[in-house]
């Protein structure tokens, strides 16, 4: 007699119920997420009245609202205030913000040769994309040319001189293009000075102990406005006259090292949080000091340390305003310094601004923080209990 | 020193920017600095630097609403920024010959004293200590400013006069001269005043247009530009009230006497061309139809040493006004009538119309 001749076998699997009321639907979901306690439920309260209280006036302000096309203030100005504006108006200047766009990306970069950091740009994005993805291929060759190729490149580019490319003082670049270069620069210097510091501070050579020591606490010491201000105001003093020491070239200094110190601490706080039994165990397979750290300790203290370390690349990338005190525009002090230009003075210029700068500024942090979260999860390796 | 950057509509109040005392210091270590360098930058020739280079290193505000800042093109424009244009223009006959260096208040002394800046003209306040300590030489007032009031007349109705303060509350960014200034106006004149401070200029700028203070008080330039900023600026009228002396003006190094002449002599063409009524559009018609005088001045004069003494080419002063017109027609463009901040001539008026600016005969 065959299994299924017999009526009350099943033949197909039964469907799967619906989970108990209380656990589905929007009302479990709220309980849940939204009113799981007291606690929870003022918070949630308190944040939704925030976000009603904050978020209509600023879509209405920054599009309902906001003057869209211009040539000058009288657009973002109501009629009392000299231009076209109801009274009461109360709205976002974008005509500024299209007005300046291109000053707010290059600075006073000459028009002509802007297509030079445009390419720039572009073979900044096509070696950097890949060198993000885990999957892309050729990683070695690709970071060769990011981090060796493509400086010198992009060197010769922006700074022209050579090869028929008209010469760009640096004096001239602003905008994004001053913090994307800052930025830049300091990341990728600060990263392996950073490593070689925090080597140094924990290495048993007394004399390269006390240097790194020396180094990283009077650097942390200073702040690095004092260090700008020293080197645009004091230092010409110094030096023979005439020689002007580029101004760019004073700020990369300055904050490819502060960035170096501080980049050192974070790495050794991982250094620390390794075992001993790690040391031990590289030692008694008879690795060198180069490799004990380069395969078994700094590849489990820098994974240990990426929240940190892209912690300190965001403060990086935001203290590049800093430069605006020694007369150089960043994207922050080129917008603010648009705000002179009396042909869009109006009481939303300054607002419209400041918003499209922190927007820029939030784009560029939010990207670097997302990528971390993503790198930290790719790279668990289930230390968590 | 809270203020440049802050927001461009700033007045430069920050010559007076800062604690006093880590000013003095500072003050004192550049001036120090200064004489041991005068020795060596200043004796060399400016003009024949410029010349050579093929091109005059202006150093000029960061930004300030009129004086000088980046148009959409981002090219500098504004009052400070024509004087370098005209000093160009005097020299190489093209005004576009101009490399500008946006300096910090605090920058702006080191600049010239170590020679990355052949010529300060940003708006900088032409003071004794400025003249000997610093070691610089100023060529003229282009611009005589001062510090003032604003009101906004709604809530002070009848007020026509800063004297009728008394009791009010007033704006003012802390640790500046503009403080000191205003504390000692108020003492000398018997009167009482709540003072509202803030750090930073925006925030000023902010509390007086929610109505946080009756008065303003800063640079009457500056209260001009911040005028355009506020919700209602129909409501508030500037003072006529001036309590303090800033006469602003373009600064050289000591020791450089040529250079120095042909700073000031560049800021005197501006004016007699003002006062002989020749302008941008008038200028070739003058030099060709014009009286003994205008054809003097226009380097028209048979035989005429004035420009060659000068170390100028014969036709500097056309140069000068073809580039950027007389002393008025600057004055209108940028922060006059012309312009957005509509501030009237009063004391920069010709003397001739009851103002100060007056120049020496060009003979």
């Amino acid at each position: 007699m065959a299994v299924t001749d017999v009526s009350y076998v099943r033949t197909e699997m039964s469907p799967s119920e619906q989970p108990p009321r209380g656990e589905r639907g929007l009302v479990a979901w709220l309980q849940k997420n939204l009113f799981a306690s007291v606690g929870d439920s003022v918070l949630t309260v308190v944040g939704l009245l925030l976000i009603a209280v904050i978020l209509p006036p600023f879509i209405r302000w920054a599009f309902l609202d906001a003057a869209w096309y211009g040539t000058d203030r009288s657009v973002c100005a109501t009629v009392v205030q000299g231009g076209v504006q109801p009274e009461g108006w109360s709205g976002a200047c974008w005509p500024f913000v299209k007005a300046k766009f291109e000053l707010f990306m290059f600075g006073r970069y000459p028009i002509d040769e802007r297509w030079r950091v445009l390419l720039v740009g572009v073979m900044f994005v096509a070696l950097f994309v890949p060198l993000l993805m885990p999957r892309a291929p050729r990683k070695g060759l690709n970071a060769l040319l990011f981090f060796v190729v493509f400086p010198v490149v992009a060197f010769v580019l922006l700074v022209g001189g050579w090869f028929g490319l008209e010469h760009v003082e640096t004096s001239l670049w602003g905008g994004l293009l001053v913090t994307l270069v800052l930025s830049y620069v300091g990341i990728s210097v600060s990263l392996p000075f950073g490593i070689v510091l925090a080597l140094g501070r924990r290495s048993k050579l007394p004399v390269l102990k006390m240097l790194s020591v020396v180094f990283i606490e009077a650097v942390r010491g200073v702040p690095l406005v004092t260090v700008l201000f020293m080197a645009s105001v004091m230092l010409p003093l110094f030096l023979p006259p005439g020689t002007t020491f580029d101004k760019l070239l004073r700020a990369l200094i300055g904050v490819a090292l502060f960035a170096s110190a501080y980049m050192a601490e974070v790495v050794r706080g991982g250094l620390q949080a390794i075992p001993k039994g790690q040391y031990e165990g590289a030692d008694s397979l008879g690795l060198g000091y180069w490799q004990k750290m380069g395969l078994i300790v700094l590849p489990q203290a820098l994974k240990l340390v990426i929240p940190g370390i892209v912690n300190t690349f965001i403060g990086l990338f935001k203290d590049t305003s800093l430069v605006s005190i020694i007369g150089m525009f960043d994207l922050l002090g080129i917008v603010r310094q648009a705000f002179s230009d009396t042909n869009w003075a109006s009481p939303q210029t300054p607002m419209t601004g400041l918003v499209f700068a922190g927007f820029i500024f939030w784009i560029f942090c939010f990207g670097m923080s997302r990528y971390s979260i993503y790198t930290e999860k790719r790279l668990d390796t289930g230390h968590r209990k | 020193m809270p203020s440049h950057g802050t927001t461009g509509l700033a007045p430069d109040n920050n010559r007076r920017k800062g604690f006093v005392g880590m000013k003095n210091v500072l003050t004192g270590m550049l001036g120090v600095a200064a004489l041991a360098l005068t020795a060596s930058v200043a004796s060399a020739a400016t003009l024949d630097d410029v010349k050579a280079k093929g091109f005059v290193q202006c150093g000029v505000n960061t930004g300030l609403a009129g004086f000088a800042s980046p148009n959409d093109k981002g090219e500098w424009a504004g009052f400070d920024v024509d004087y370098c244009r005209a000093l160009a223009a005097a020299i190489f006959g093209d005004a576009s010959k101009v490399k500008y260096t946006p300096t910090t208040a605090k920058e702006r002394f080191t600049a010239l004293q170590s020679g990355e800046v052949d010529v300060l003209i940003r708006n900088t306040t032409w003071t004794l200590s400025r003249d000997t300590a610093l070691g610089f030489n100023f060529g003229g007032v282009n611009y005589y400013d001062g510090q003032g009031f604003m009101i906004n007349a709604k809530k002070l109705p009848g007020v026509n006069s800063a004297l009728q303060l008394s009791g009010a509350s007033v704006c003012v960014q802390t640790g500046t001269t503009t403080e000191l200034n205003l504390a000692d106006y108020f003492k000398t004149n018997k009167m009482e005043y709540n003072p509202v401070v803030f750090e930073k200029l925006e925030e000023v700028n902010a509390a007086y247009d929610s109505g946080r203070c009756d008065v303003y008080t800063t640079d009457q330039s500056g209260l001009y530009a911040i005028r355009l900023t506020l919700a209602a600026p129909d409501d508030h009228v500037v003072l006529p009230e001036i309590i303090s002396k800033e006469p602003l003006g373009p600064a050289v190094r000591q020791g450089d006497d040529q250079w120095f002449d042909i700073v000031k002599w560049v800021h005197n063409a501006l004016l007699t061309t003002e006062e002989l009524g020749i302008t941008q559009a008038n200028v070739d018609e003058m030099k060709a139809n014009g009286g003994p005088e205008v054809k003097r001045v226009l380097g028209q004069e048979a035989d005429s040493k004035l420009a060659a003494d000068l170390g100028l080419p014969n036709e500097w002063v056309v140069n000068i006004v073809k580039a950027v017109g007389n002393y008025g027609e600057v004055f209108e463009r940028n922060i006059g009538s012309g312009s957005p901040l509509k501030i009237a001539r009063g004391v920069n008026a010709l003397w001739s119309k009851g103002g100060l600016q007056y120049a020496p005969p060009i003979r």
